[in-house]
């Protein structure tokens, strides 16, 4: 493993120049699909280029649903690209290599193993003889400062050790390439922060039997104070969309303006893709509509419109402002500015006209105004009402538009989309949804024709 | 006294199975079961039937009536039940590993495991008892293999459905660790898959023990034509007593069984549910946490510990090694490489198979039986059914308020559901002679007063389930409807009911499936030289065997098998789909 190498590079000849060892990961268009329900394949990640060096610790960045831990899996073995090569040393992978170990975001520990068995259970994978195992196994756990909680189950522990425990079974196999699967969000931010800067301190003093990492976050300022070079995926398909490197200096502050000319340059980037990505889809039916309900719409409209912002906000001060996780934000900002009530553009959120009209109205008006806008911008919600207007009976089964939208999407986003658009119709009036019978009926409609009928006859 | 208790996950006794097991869509794959499952335990029955002698087995230990012989039947019966246990956990390791790890596999194995939990155990207990005792003529260990195994068909097959689910529910994140870490087969295992499954896996085996009961006792006397045997154990004692028409001995027998169920609970049950707890995957300590006084004791006693330790430390060797080494490629789950060609042959092998044992069956029996055998049995089909209908509704009209009513009180919950599990296990075959003997003495009518002896035993599913599910009732709602005022018919209808239907459901289930398998022993019986029958498909069955009319039985139980699978797919399917989509309350 790392001493067999290491031994091979210092015994090279001294006159050339020392070998250059390959990249621990390089990742050459990679491409994966999934099949559709109608057969078809659906891009996850198209043509990713990725390297990872020794001595490294490497950001991926994207929103949820850009596909950043199918990549992250794809690093680590566990899943074969559709195509391109992915490299390991310099040799393609066939699995997940010797040499690479990950730590989950829900901590993958398994509940009636003591934390020492938990690690110790990794070694014995490896086929490492039994003394050493323990051995070994309470050293990575002294490292990581869970000395004392040996004979402990993981329900008597807190989110923070436990995940502590996830790095010290990832470590305790000395690996070569560390991988970090959003190892901190399900943590609570006081915890999350502590495991931060000791992991950070602990790889700074080289304490860390291992030669990089890959760090896989939704966090933006995670990704900036932990990293040095930082990839942004965008979503649909996932695309490196940039690679910022980060030449700041450890410790990093938040509050150094650098850092902040950074999160800032991050967050356009994220944003300004979509807002692209939505002008050039067209008309289409099957589009994926952001998953906002009508509540947090509302909510972040009528904060935008109120002081100190007043219509236009920036949205990562937006964010800490009302303690929001900047990727929850994304999607209720993105539902506005599909319909047409704000404009989200370079990392700011501004009030259209129609938007600051729109908090002024009162219930009965602010649902006619939504429904109209709804109509207008998102032509799912405009093709199921004209469907339901020329059916008899002014009703739809679920199941006609969920095949329609299968035919583009798969069948989870189809699945959501429809969920969206009818928590959003049923705000606006537009129509009715019977979950039982799995229906979309226009009843204002319906209770016409029926009364219609009823003076007929 | 359960028929084949159904999968139960433990904790809120919600089904697991059942829901795979019933929401399948009938295909040609149940057909295929069926043939292959009914054709070849015929088959095997009937070529065995040519080779055993007709000798009614001299036992070297003739069963007597005292008392003080009973004590060494109760640990006879015991350990038959136990070597049945044993035999049930091997087969559902083995068995529902290759069901979940092979897709081709499960395509059979899963819908024959459907149809073996449908088929009435004693109708097939005449075939399996010749086949056995014509493997070891002469010999005992005929007779106790076919008690063993007729324990066993009792046993296996909800924890195999419990374990085969396990496997596919493996969390996604321990999964992807496994990987990650490459761990090999054998170490992901006894490492990730068993541990597991272990709850849902011990919590059907105590349920399967329960229901075992009635099937030792009912399978250590039999009869099957000139073949008579008496195994020395609880059941024979009582088949004896039966026929010396001796009630204190029936009262002995009650009381042996009685303790000997007590003492495993307390030995066996409890230890084993206590120690099962640290395999919970739920990260929090658990509220109710059960204990057992005997695990307690091994755990602190430093005897024990000193004994534990080497055996716990040899355990962990095995399996934890990796008995291979590291692997270089990746392990799927699919064991067999997929390819279409191999699908068909495998489908072809099947189907023949199927077709090929239905014809041999066919041609054995057609020519002993005729069109009025076919009309009579048909007709005692619908009797019974009517009966377990009718049965089924009167024990819900009765236990489900009392159950609701316990439930909502912890206190008399703690008190009455130790009470319902220990009456759901005891064997209700022990307690027929007494209502037979008061049949005979006030010479009422056995169809009518015959019938609720199929629901006696396994009534208390009903009960305990319900008291489950009130007990399981979110406080919240109890306060939403104490504010509302909402009170009487209203309160059970929009409040109650619902939220206790899938409990009911499950309960209901085993109380049906346990009713059609005690038809068989009860809609026939004896006093003496007394015979009570009522009209019904398990009086037919018991007569036929008694008669050793093995075209007659095979006829009987495929036409029982066809009624309990019917049921189960027009009857509690639909009900247990409504269970889980109007009703659950998460």
């Amino acid at each position: 493993m790392n001493q067999a190498q290491n031994s091979q590079a210092t015994t090279s000849p001294a006159a050339s120049a020392p070998t250059v060892q390959p990249p621990i990961i390089e990742l050459r268009t990679i491409c994966k699909s999934y099949a559709k329900p109608s057969g078809e394949p659906m891009p996850v990640l198209v043509n990713i280029d990725l390297t990872i060096r020794e001595g490294e610790i490497v950001g991926l960045l994207g929103r949820s649903g850009s596909g950043k831990s199918t990549l992250l899996r794809t690093v680590g073995g566990l899943i074969t690209p559709s195509s391109g090569a992915a490299l390991y040393r310099g040799q393609p992978m066939t699995g997940p290599p010797d040499g690479i170990s990950i730590v989950f975001q829900s901590f993958a520990l398994f509940p009636w193993l003591t934390v020492l068995e938990n690690v110790e259970i990794a070694l014995d994978a490896l086929g490492v003889p039994r003394d050493e195992t323990r051995t070994k196994a309470l050293a990575s756990i002294d490292l990581i400062g869970l000395d004392g909680f040996q004979s402990a189950y993981p329900r008597e522990l807190s989110g923070g050790m436990r995940q502590r425990v996830g790095f010290a079974r990832a470590i305790a196999i000395e690996p070569v390439l560390l991988l970090m699967d959003e190892p901190f969000s399900a943590l609570d931010v006081l915890t999350a922060e502590l495991l931060r800067t000791d992991l950070v301190e602990m790889w700074r003093e080289k304490r860390l039997p291992i030669k990089s990492i890959l760090l896989v976050t939704h966090n933006i300022e995670e990704a900036v104070l932990m990293c040095d070079r930082v990839f942004v995926l965008s979503s649909n398909p996932g695309t490196l969309a940039a690679e910022i490197p980060n030449p700041l200096p450890h410790p990093r502050d938040r509050q150094d303006p650098v850092f902040h000319e950074l999160v800032d340059q991050i967050y356009s980037i994220l944003t300004k893709r979509k807002v692209e990505s939505s002008t050039a889809a067209g008309v289409s039916i099957a589009q994926e509509v952001p998953r906002a309900t009508v509540n947090a719409m509302l909510g972040l409209i009528e904060a935008v419109e109120a002081p100190p912002w007043r219509n236009q906000a920036d949205l990562a001060d937006l964010a800490r402002s009302l303690s929001f996780e900047v990727d929850d934000l994304f999607p209720v900002a993105d539902a506005l500015s599909l319909l047409r009530f704000a404009e989200l553009k370079d990392g700011q959120l501004t009030l259209t006209p129609a938007g600051v009209q729109f908090v002024q109205l009162g219930t009965d008006e602010r649902k006619a105004m939504f429904a109209q806008h709804m109509l207008h911008h998102v032509p799912l919600a405009a093709h199921i009402s004209d469907v339901l207007s020329k059916r008899d009976g002014h009703s739809a089964p679920r199941r006609r538009f969920q095949d329609e939208l299968e035919d583009h999407l798969s069948h989870e986003a189809a699945d959501r989309t429809l969920q969206v658009i009818i928590n959003w119709g049923r705000y606006a009036e537009l129509f009715t949804y019977d979950s039982r019978s799995r229906t979309f009926i226009n009843s204002k409609l319906l209770a016409q024709a029926q009364a219609t009928e009823a003076k007929a006859s | 006294m359960a028929a084949q208790p159904l999968a139960i996950s433990r904790e809120n006794l919600r089904p697991t199975a059942i829901g795979d097991v019933l929401s399948r869509s009938p295909s040609l794959w149940d057909l295929a079961a069926i043939l292959l499952v009914l054709g070849v335990v015929i088959l095997l029955g009937s070529g065995a039937k040519q080779m055993v002698a007709p000798f009614g087995l001299a036992n070297a230990n003739p069963i007597t009536l005292s008392p003080w012989a009973l004590p060494m039947y109760a640990v006879r019966t015991t350990l038959r039940m136990l070597a049945a246990m044993v035999a049930s956990l091997i087969f559902t390791l083995i068995y529902a590993t290759v069901a979940a790890k092979s897709r081709r596999a499960e395509i059979v194995l899963i819908p024959i495991l459907d149809v073996l939990q449908s088929v009435p155990v004693l109708g097939y207990l005449s075939f399996t008892v010749v086949f056995f005792v014509s493997l070891f003529p002469g010999n005992t260990l005929g007779p106790e293999l076919a008690a063993i195994f007729a324990i066993f068909t009792s046993q296996a097959w909800n924890m195999t459905f419990s374990f085969y689910q396990s496997l596919r529910m493996i969390p996604t994140d321990l999964d992807e660790a496994s990987r990650s870490f490459r761990f090999s087969s054998w170490q992901r295992f006894w490492t990730l898959e068993v541990p597991f499954a272990m709850p849902g896996l011990v919590w059907n085996m105590m349920m399967s023990m329960s229901g075992g009961w009635f099937f030792v006792v009912a399978s250590e006397a039999i009869s099957v034509g000139k073949l008579q045997i008496a195994l020395p154990g609880i059941g024979s004692y009582v088949a004896l007593a039966i026929q010396n028409r001796n009630l204190h001995a029936v009262g002995w027998a009650i009381l042996a069984m009685t303790v000997t169920i007590l003492a495993y609970d307390q030995l066996l049950f409890r230890p084993m549910v206590a120690w099962s707890d640290k395999f919970r995957s739920e990260q929090t300590v658990s509220p109710v946490v059960p204990k057992s006084w005997l695990l307690d004791l091994f755990r602190r006693a430093s005897l024990m510990r000193l004994i534990g330790e080497p055996v716990g430390l040899g355990v962990r060797i095995a399996l934890r090694s990796r008995l291979s080494p590291p692997p270089r490629s990746n392990v799927g789950k699919t064991v067999l490489i997929p390819s279409r060609v191999i699908d068909y042959i495998w489908y072809a092998v099947v189907i023949v198979g199927a077709v090929w044992t239905s014809t041999k069956v066919i041609q054995m029996t057609a020519p002993h039986l005729s069109m009025s055998d076919v009309g009579t049995v048909l007709f005692d089909g619908v009797i019974t059914f009517i009966r377990v209908v009718v049965l089924i509704a009167l024990a819900s009209a009765i236990w489900v308020p009392i159950g609701v009513m316990v439930g909502l009180r912890p206190r008399l919950t703690q008190l009455i559901q130790p009470l319902a599990q220990f009456l759901a296990a005891f064997p209700a075959n022990l307690l027929f002679p007494i209502a037979v003997f008061l049949i005979v003495r006030y010479q009422a009518s056995p169809n009518i007063w015959l019938s609720p002896l199929m629901i006696f035993g396994t009534q208390w599913y009903i009960l305990f389930n319900v008291i489950a599910g009130a007990s399981a009732f979110p406080g919240d709602f109890r306060e939403v409807a104490a504010t509302f005022h909402i009170r009487g018919w209203r309160w059970w209808r929009e409040v109650m009911l619902p939220a206790i239907f899938p409990y009911y459901v499950t309960g209901a289930i085993t109380a049906s499936g346990g009713a059609w398998n005690a038809s068989v022993v009860s809609e026939a019986v004896n006093w003496g030289h007394t015979n009570l029958t009522a009209t019904g498909l398990g009086a037919y069955i018991a007569r036929m065997t008694d008669a050793g009319d093995f075209p007659r039985i095979a006829l009987g139980i495929a036409v029982m098998s066809i009624f309990v699978i019917l049921s189960n797919r027009l009857i509690w399917r639909p009900l247990y789909a409504i269970a889980e989509t109007r009703t659950r309350l998460t």
